[in-house]
């Protein structure tokens, strides 16, 4: 009764309005306003900020190796006399972009393959579905950095592996979302009517498994930038001198005893970046009505 | 006059919506339990019933709260009290029995345990007391071997010995002031019956009071002494059994008897037009407004009081009950002719059986029959055009798999099924062609489920037009905008989603889809059992009306004997998938009948506290039929030896053309059933 | 029952070969082979067919799978390329270190999500909820490494409290690796804990919204009895499942965190293996980590058939 989920109760509106409308339930609380802030200010600042960077990110200055913070430079400066701000102000930019694409490769990949699996059912699906387990078994790290170490660390690598290896779970809740509804007796209803399987999938299923995967996807994202700068900080993902905050962390973390500020300054800008995906995806969970808390996060 | 054991004062409970608008959920209400007697609080889905009940324990629930009055229990304002002197009260002196056992039962503690809990707690028996008490309590609700019982964990028992054991568990701390949340509401009419029985049983030994709450007057008949009817969060009607039933002097009760089926009538009961507003969307005036046939300028804009009329016993919450008290009761009802059946037929099931069970690879691989007893088994139906056929039977009678079967949602293991004189069904789906599949067309018993909660009316109505008439554009909108009317529904609903109607609207919807396809035959599957009693009047109606003038073909599956009688032509009655008894409605329900049938009739409750069920069968569960002889054996009442254990009994022909499955000749069974 | 353990069983051992398979066809069709992946400039002449010789890569690729598999089970994984010794003697120490920095973590991280789990639940939207889903929120969703290195940044090099970084050999004794391990243990446990308590507390909740609570409160069961009789058994069970797949997801981030810490175990080796591209070590590494995981969803199936009732009592209902 209290926070019920008739966020469109009243006459039906375009599609439009309903993405309005469920931004706007995502703001009316504080922790769905706040992820949405961070993640907008973000967005923003990764789209613009080469514009407003005070300096040149790969201009090396010995004489200004691993100064402190000061009116000149916001941030200080790092071990190669770079300034930190305007290496992290740009240092989202690498990693929002491919985690953006991997986690739409993500979504379809694992989409499609869960609402098959979840619609045939049967032996293909038992086979399917263990062959999925046995990858969610492998360690993604490990996965990854094999893939990469091999392959190399370009974009046309990285995206497409961190696809592949963060849609194994969406597969799960696609799968799970697909079984749920087509027990419904509107399924039964289509398929007594005779319509095509094609069809049955489009018009049935697929509105009604939309919601949880897509929330699933938001989700995906923040564990998939999570991942990729785990990858960055190991040396595994992009290559300097690219400004990005998991290798501004790896290389700054040596001398943070006496240039901490080279550390912190990445690593306020990463973690507000994942928080803020974080709890703007919780927001949209909730706003969509699922409860995905009990899912764990494979 | 009896002592009051406990005082409801003004008392009103409402949350706050999403907007921070207040909501009440109930409103004003005053009354009283008295010592000893049962009280039934009756009302449909949404009228605040139960959480009236919960009141009175002091419960209310999470997000919802007290906005005034007071709940007193021998002067004790329950909902002032912390939660260690609730604790003091519940179960001890007061107990509930609560609607779903199922459920409300702890999944990971015995039977036993849960009973010994409630006695801990509540007496101060020693623990070989306490063991000899839980069989005492498990002995009284008439639960068989209580020490084996005791043992058991709840999802191990059926839902009629589920619903015993909470009795059990309320009886333990024998408390003053029993609180009943439709206890019997998901069980089985023979269950239903039975567990009533127990109820009324208790009722007498212990001296207990009862509040009973329930949706089925029916049910309130047979154990209530005085009745309060809650409309909107309101009550509108208090006063002693007989008068309320009898004599309903406000203008919804009066309506609800009267949409009730009933055995005793023919044909269709009359239907109230509407449905309850939900809280929040209640008009200034009475709440009963919009529905009402005797409201004038004063309801719309003055809220009635109730009015104690001292010469009835009855107070009643309307301006114009004066004009009630001179309309007799007495029910017309509408002529629906029974149809004289004209042999024309459209669809006929041959020797059907149907099994559910899988067949192994290695059996498969071997061509090994397993399943030599088949859920369903030896069904010869033929239908009629024009006619409805109802099968009729309890949960596990196979009803709805002979629907999904006609429908090609399931194979048929042995037999077929020819529509239309010569053509052969296909068990497989996708092997009938698109005209067999237009002709035949489902409704399905929810429609929460059964329509698409992410599509528009207009996009659910456009699915079998767009797929049998390829109809587009302008057509489609304009055959939708039919469609609607013909359901009774404007056009302006072609935009809603079915979360943005109420449970009738949806299963018109769900009526219009079907006759969207032009079908020759609906197939319609426990159509009205999810809806409110005067909602299902009127979907009952639009049906009969629908069919009058397009000439549609029900096969209608219900395990509401009552409502079979009002809409079919002819009824079947199904035990464990097998066919006891079939023929021409009205004959079915006169004896003599399958003995099953009598069990199931015996077992109706009428809404008139003068009208007993008979009780001639126990309520045992079969899990599986019998591999021979006749299906009913396991509970048959008149059951004659091993000729019935072992011999498949022959189709006898009454003497008005039904046909009855028994060992038990036709005029004997016409004997010993009218001794009863 | 003993049928399904059985089954869940077998399962587990399909998954085992079908990672084998992975993981063998993985390294076989990404460009290049141990040998040339391993040598890079050097890989012609002697020194190549050598290594190819040592790895028999002359064999065609079916042939070397099944000698490699049938070593596998009998525990022998080959020989590593770049330490030339036995990959056995190379995992044992570091299998024995990561168990202990995982093992510490998940004694520390299960009873503590439980506590902090049934806390939340219990108090749900008041300040508890609201202070501990708050820091929750922070230390599941901040990765290791950014934790990890704030540790040592304030633990370690700010207030000198404890050692940031281990150095330690190998091949250490237990009590030497304790002062060690408190600071990764926190940090793998942190994130750990967070995720789960978050689960338990949407699972008490879920359970404190049902019928039978409901009822077990309108009996008047004493509160707290009710909550550790009533709710608790039957909301710890389904999560059992959950919180094994959270532990086992979460052995990647112990990777990093090794690495941050410098930590002698597996993870280490992972990043050593791949950076030199000592292929069958990868490949010893993948089976390994799979099993773990492997085991641990066994475990926990294991742990609900045994306590669910439902189950328990299936054979005696047909």
């Amino acid at each position: 009764m209290e926070n019920s989920k008739n966020i469109f109760n009243e006459n039906p509106k375009s599609s439009l309005a309903k993405v309005l409308d469920i931004i706007t339930t995502m703001a009316s609380k504080p922790s769905g306003f706040i992820g949405l802030a961070i993640l907008i200010f973000h967005v923003i600042l990764a789209i613009s900020s080469p514009w407003f960077a005070p300096y040149d990110y790969k201009a090396i200055n010995p004489s200004l190796m691993l100064n402190a913070p000061s009116s000149e430079f916001w941030f200080g400066t790092d071990s190669l006399g770079r300034d930190v701000f305007t290496r992290t102000i740009l240092g989202g930019r690498t990693a929002l972009t491919i985690t953006f694409f991997g986690s739409i490769i993500a979504l379809l990949w694992g989409g499609l393959l869960g609402i098959f699996c979840g619609l045939v059912g049967g032996r293909i699906d038992d086979i399917v579905m263990r062959i999925v387990d046995a990858f969610l078994s492998i360690p993604w790290i490990l996965a990854m950095l094999l893939i990469v170490s091999l392959l190399g660390t370009t974009t046309e690598v990285l995206i497409p592996a961190l696809g592949f290896f963060y849609g194994k779970g969406i597969v799960r809740v696609a799968r799970a979302a697909t079984h749920d509804v087509i027990a419904k007796d509107f399924i039964v209803s289509a398929k007594a009517r005779g319509h095509s399987n094609l069809s049955i999938i489009w018009n049935e299923i697929l509105p009604n498994v939309r919601d949880a995967i897509l929330v699933e996807g938001a989700m995906r994202w923040s564990w998939m930038l999570l991942g990729f700068s785990s990858l960055s900080f190991l040396g595994f993902g992009v290559s300097p001198p690219t400004p990005d905050w998991g290798l501004m962390i790896s290389n700054a973390r040596g001398l943070m005893s006496f240039a901490w500020w080279a550390v912190i300054a990445p690593i306020v800008g990463l973690s507000s970046l994942i928080i803020g995906i974080n709890l703007t995806a919780d927001a949209f969970a909730k706003a969509l009505g699922i409860d995905r808390s009990t899912k764990a996060p494979v | 006059m009896k002592t009051n054991i406990q005082e409801i004062k003004d008392l009103s409970i409402g949350f706050k919506s999403q907007k921070g608008k207040q909501i009440s959920i109930l409103r004003n209400i005053t009354t009283n339990i008295r010592k000893g007697e049962t009280v039934g609080i009756v009302g449909e889905s949404g009228s605040g019933k139960s959480t009236l009940a919960l009141a009175m324990m002091g419960y209310i629930k999470h997000g919802l709260f007290t906005t005034r009055g007071e709940c007193l229990f021998k002067s004790q304002n329950l909902l002032s009290l912390n939660n260690k002197e609730l604790e003091e009260i519940r179960g001890r002196k007061i107990a509930m029995i609560p609607q779903n056992a199922g459920q409300a039962l702890t999944p990971n503690l015995k039977i036993g345990y849960q009973i010994e809990e409630a006695l801990r707690l509540h007496t101060d028996y020693s623990k070989t007391e306490r063991e000899k008490k839980i069989s005492e309590l498990l002995n009284q609700v008439r639960l068989p071997s209580p020490k084996i019982m005791a043992l058991r964990y709840p999802h191990e028992l059926s839902g009629g010995q589920q619903q015993r054991v909470a009795v059990a568990m309320a009886l333990a701390g024998n408390p003053e002031l029993l609180l009943l949340d439709e206890p019997t509401t998901g069980l089985d009419v023979t269950t239903q019956a039975h567990v009533l029985e127990l109820l009324k049983d208790i009722a007498k030994d212990t001296g207990t009071s009862m509040v009973y709450v329930s949706h089925d007057l029916g049910a309130i008949a047979q154990v209530c002494d005085r009745v309060i009817v809650m409309y909107a969060g309101e009550i509108v009607l208090e006063g002693p059994v007989r008068k309320i039933l009898k004599e309903p002097i406000h203008p919804y009760t009066y309506g609800l008897l009267k949409s009730i089926p009933k055995l005793s009538l023919a044909g269709l009961p009359d239907s109230m037009p509407g449905s309850q507003p939900q809280p929040g969307n209640i008009g200034s005036g009475c709440s009963f407004y919009d529905r009402c046939n005797f409201s004038n300028d004063k309801c719309k804009v003055n809220v009635p009081k109730l009015e104690y009329i001292s010469e009835m016993d009855t107070s009643v919450r309307c301006f114009n009950h004066s004009e009630l008290i001179s309309i007799t009761s007495e029910q017309k009802s509408k002529n629906h002719l029974q149809k004289e059946i004209t042999i024309d037929e459209i669809l006929d099931l041959k020797d059907v059986s149907i099994s559910y069970a899988k067949q192994g690879i290695i059996d498969q691989f071997l061509n090994k029959v397993t399943d030599t007893n088949p859920t369903v088994k030896d069904i010869n139906i033929n239908i009629n055009k024009g006619e409805t056929i109802a099968l009729v039977g309890e949960s596990g009678s196979g009803k709805s798999t002979i629907l999904k079967s006609i429908a090609g949602l399931l194979k048929t293991k042995d037999g077929y099924i020819k529509f239309d004189k010569e053509k052969l069904l296909s068990g497989d789906l996708k092997k009938r062609n698109s005209e067999d599949l237009r002709s035949i067309q489902l409704i399905f018993q929810n429609p929460d489920e059964s329509l698409n909660p992410n599509h528009t009316v207009e996009q659910i109505l456009s699915q079998p037009l767009k797929l049998y008439f390829g109809l587009t554009g302008s057509k489609l909108k304009s055959s939708i905008a039919e469609l609607l009317e013909k359901v009774r529904l404007g056009a302006f609903y072609m935009s809603r989603y079915p979360r943005q109607l109420s449970g009738g609207e949806k299963q018109r919807i769900a009526v219009a889809r079907a006759f969207a396809a032009r079908p020759d035959i609906i197939l319609c599957d426990e159509v009205t059992s999810a809806l409110d009693v005067s909602v299902q009047a009127a979907v009952l109606d639009l049906l009969q009306k629908l069919k009058e003038e397009l000439g549609t073909t029900y096969v209608f599956v219900s395990h509401d004997l009552a409502v079979v009688k009002a809409i079919s032509d002819r009824v079947a009655v199904l035990y464990q998938g097998r066919l006891c008894e079939i023929g021409p409605s009205k004959n079915v329900y006169q004896f003599p009948s399958h003995p099953y049938t009598e069990v199931l009739i015996g077992a109706v409750l009428e809404p008139d506290p003068d009208i007993k069920p008979k009780l001639v069968a126990e309520d045992i569960v079969e899990e599986k039929p019998p591999e021979i002889g006749c299906s009913f054996q396991g509970r048959c009442p008149r059951i004659i030896g091993d000729k019935c254990r072992n011999e498949t009994p022959p189709w006898q022909i009454g003497d008005n053309g039904n046909a009855i499955r028994c060992h038990i000749g036709i005029e004997e069974l016409k004997i010993q059933q009218s001794q009863c | 029952m003993f049928f399904l353990i059985f089954k869940r069983f077998v399962l587990g051992l399909i998954t085992l070969f079908i990672v084998s398979l992975i993981t063998f066809i993985g390294v076989e069709i990404l460009p290049g082979d141990a040998c040339t992946s391993y040598l890079e400039r050097e890989a012609f002449g002697e020194a190549l067919a050598a290594c190819i010789k040592r790895l028999g890569l002359d064999v065609p690729a079916h042939e070397r799978y099944l000698s490699w598999a049938f070593n596998v089970i009998q525990g022998d994984f080959g020989y590593s390329l770049s330490g030339q010794m036995q990959i056995n003697e190379v995992l044992g120490p570091r299998v024995k270190n990561s168990l202990v920095l995982a093992s510490a973590a998940i004694i520390i991280g299960i009873p503590l999500a439980l506590i902090l789990g049934i806390i939340t639940a219990l108090w749900r939207d008041k300040m508890p909820d609201i202070i501990i889903s708050t820091v929750a929120i922070f230390s599941m969703t901040i990765p290791e490494f950014i934790s990890a290195t704030l540790l040592i940044l304030i633990v370690a090099i700010w207030l000198e409290w404890l050692p940031g970084i281990v150095i330690v050999p190998t091949d250490v004794t237990f009590f030497e690796l304790l002062p060690n391990i408190i600071l990764p243990v926190i940090a793998i446990a942190m994130i750990m804990t967070a995720h789960m308590a978050r689960m338990v507390r949407s699972s008490v909740i879920q359970v404190m919204a049902s019928d039978y609570i409901q009822m077990a409160i309108l009996k008047g069961v004493p509160y707290w009895k009710m909550v550790f009789k009533h709710v608790l058994p039957n909301a710890l069970l389904p999560a059992i499942n959950v919180v094994a797949l959270t532990i086992a997801w979460l052995l990647g981030g112990v990777v990093v965190t090794e690495v941050v810490f410098n930590y002698p175990g597996l993870g280490r080796l992972v990043i050593e293996s791949i950076s030199n591209r000592d292929l069958p070590v990868v490949q010893a590494l993948g089976i390994i980590l799979a099993s773990i995981y492997v085991s641990i969803n066994f475990i926990a199936d294991l742990l609900t058939l045994m306590l669910n009732p439902r189950l328990k009592t299936l054979q005696t209902r047909k």
